[in-house]
């Protein structure tokens, strides 16, 4: 595939080999990642997801396969992983927890001053990264970062990594912790960024936010890439999701249960679309006004 | 029968005070949680929600005004230990909070630290594991659990020490749905079954399904007191701040909005689905 930003071969990866603890977590995965999509993975703990978005910066070695970023192989013979990661850029799960700095403004500075640009380039970034996140540089960027609230440290933390300009930014569960308006506040940021052609892989357990974000979703179990395709046919599959311990988003669920009794309502993936799709099945003026879906 | 089992009067407290960074945390907190009830308390980050929690076993002391635990004044040195055996509390990361090497060594923990003979130590460790439903992981490394198997042993060393309260401060964020799930299935069986009284402190109000009532806080005031499914249909008409009700209670106004009929109270999925399944045939339900 041509536009694939990251591509993943029948990639393993065994923790501690040959020692009692060794333990498998991916068996051979075979995924992309590709210019300009959301890409949402979840799975159970333990089904090998972190260790996966590991590999898409080469922070871990594959035991077999391969993962090219760019086109190029990262474990090659001439591979550069420093530019790799430059272009790959990952955000951890609660990442405030990693700011250090004395000020917004240097927090931020710091990835690209490790680049070694010029000062004035610098500023720009940190200028641009901070509005992109929702942060007036004028009004947060002498604050101390650990004075902020936990929404606004994380999108601190966020515009850190932006201003690495990475090709795709990898987040492990950004919205974990946050209250519902830092939530808002930072889905309401990825969604812009995702608009403006930024490439983006979340790695989440929230299903009301795939159904909202994702053009695409990855399902692990067990290390193996169980399902893969647009939220509308996974969240159709919600048994097998079950099974192995995934949820539904709680709109899907609710006109599956509906389905199941004969209640003919269209599906469904968030609770503006359960909204039209009941009233459009059910009566009610909501419906009316917009027709049968 | 009611019995206050916590009462927070005139409840004040400041980090740092006097100093320039003083932060006023808790602002005049009053709250009676009765013996045996399920409370969840909502609020956004910074509201307090965390601070009083803190105030339930003692592990901070009011600036001003007065918290009592079964009677006991926290701020009275005798009875911290009346106090934190009483209340057990289960935090986020569930990875700080096991401290052995295999998970029945961990439960046995606490109630070891109170010199619990060792035969009545084994009947309280085997008890407590199936309490949570982890009585078959006895012999496991904790650390090779899963999250929500993680919290419910930590939960489990709590109930070997005998409580009669747990406060949950955001214990289900950082578990997937599976361990969320059992973790709300264990708390409400403590509650439903041993009566014991619990405090949830939480962001997501969909995790309060089981809870009998909701504690709002907002920059340290409690801005709302009542019976769950009333503070939910309540959210849902006129949002109030952070506080967001769940989505299955908002689609729900909407759909009476649209001219549904539908009952009040409805906040979870079972709930609606019920609702509109009977009122909206003919309909013949083939799962009955």
């Amino acid at each position: 595939m041509p536009d694939a930003i990251i591509a993943c071969q029948a990639l393993t990866h065994v923790y501690l080999r040959g020692t009692p603890l060794e333990a498998t977590a991916l068996r051979g995965v075979t995924v992309e990642v590709r210019a300009g999509e959301l890409l949402a993975i979840i799975g159970p703990t333990g089904s090998g997801k972190s260790t996966l978005i590991q590999h898409f910066n080469g922070l871990l070695k594959p035991t077999s396969g391969n993962v090219r970023v760019a086109g190029l192989d990262l474990w090659g013979p001439d591979a550069d992983r420093r530019r790799a990661r430059r272009q790959v850029g990952l955000l951890f799960q609660f990442p405030e927890y990693q700011l250090f700095e004395e000020t917004v403004l240097r927090d931020v500075a710091y990835g690209p001053k490790n680049l070694g640009l010029p000062d004035e380039t610098i500023a720009e970034r940190v200028d641009e990264a901070l509005h992109s996140v929702g942060l007036d540089p004028a009004r947060f960027g002498d604050r101390s970062p650990f004075s902020l609230s936990g929404g606004e440290m994380r999108r601190v933390a966020l515009a850190g990594v932006l201003a690495m300009r990475p090709k795709v930014l990898v987040l492990d569960e950004p919205t974990a912790g946050l209250d519902p308006r830092g939530r808002e506040e930072l889905l309401h940021r990825i969604e812009a960024l995702h608009a403006d052609g930024q490439t983006f892989v979340v790695v989440t357990h929230n299903m009301d936010e795939v159904a909202r974000l994702a053009d695409r979703v990855v399902v692990m179990h067990q290390g193996w890439v169980l399902m893969e395709g647009p939220p509308n046919d996974v969240f159709r599959r919600g048994d097998e999701l079950q099974r192995v311990g995934l949820g539904l988003p709680q709109a899907a669920r609710l006109v599956q249960i509906l389905q199941s009794r004969g209640v003919p309502v269209a599906d469904a993936l968030t609770i503006e679309q359960a909204r039209a799709a009941i009233t459009a099945a059910l009566g009610g003026k909501h419906g009316e006004r917009h027709g049968a879906h | 029968m009611r019995e206050p089992f916590i009462e927070a009067t005139g409840l004040q407290f400041v980090y740092q005070p006097n100093t320039a960074q003083a932060v006023v945390a808790l602002d005049g907190v009053s709250l009676s949680i009765d013996r045996g009830e399920y409370v969840g308390i909502v609020g956004g980050n910074g509201s307090g929600k965390s601070t009083l929690a803190k105030h339930f076993n003692a592990l901070l002391l009011p600036t001003a005004g007065q918290v009592r635990v079964a009677g006991f004044d926290t701020r009275e040195r005798d009875a911290l230990w009346e106090i934190r055996r009483r209340v057990g509390m289960i935090f986020q990361n569930p990875d700080n909070q096991l401290v052995a090497t295999v998970v029945e060594e961990d439960v046995a923990f606490g109630p070891e630290n109170l010199g619990v003979p060792p035969a009545e130590i084994r009947r309280r460790v085997e008890a407590a594991l199936e309490a949570v439903d982890m009585a078959p992981y006895r012999r496991h490394a904790p650390h090779l659990l899963s999250g929500g198997q993680k919290q419910r042993v930590a939960i489990a060393g709590i109930l070997a020490v005998h409580p009669e309260c747990i406060v949950l401060d955001e214990a289900t964020t950082m578990l997937d749905p599976e361990g969320r799930a059992e973790v709300l299935a264990a708390v409400d069986a403590l509650n439903r079954r041993e009566g014991l009284t619990i405090v949830h402190i939480t962001h997501a109000m969909e995790d309060l399904a089981g809870a009998d009532r909701i504690v709002a806080l907002e920059a340290g005031r409690v801005i709302m007191d009542g019976v769950a499914s009333e503070v939910f249909d309540r959210l849902s008409e006129t949002p109030i701040g952070v506080l967001e009700p769940p989505p299955i209670a908002r689609l729900a106004r909407w759909l009476r909005q649209d001219g549904l009929a539908l009952p009040a109270g409805i906040h979870t999925v079972e709930a609606l689905a019920d609702a509109l399944s009977r009122s909206h045939g003919p309909v013949e339900r083939r799962d009955a």
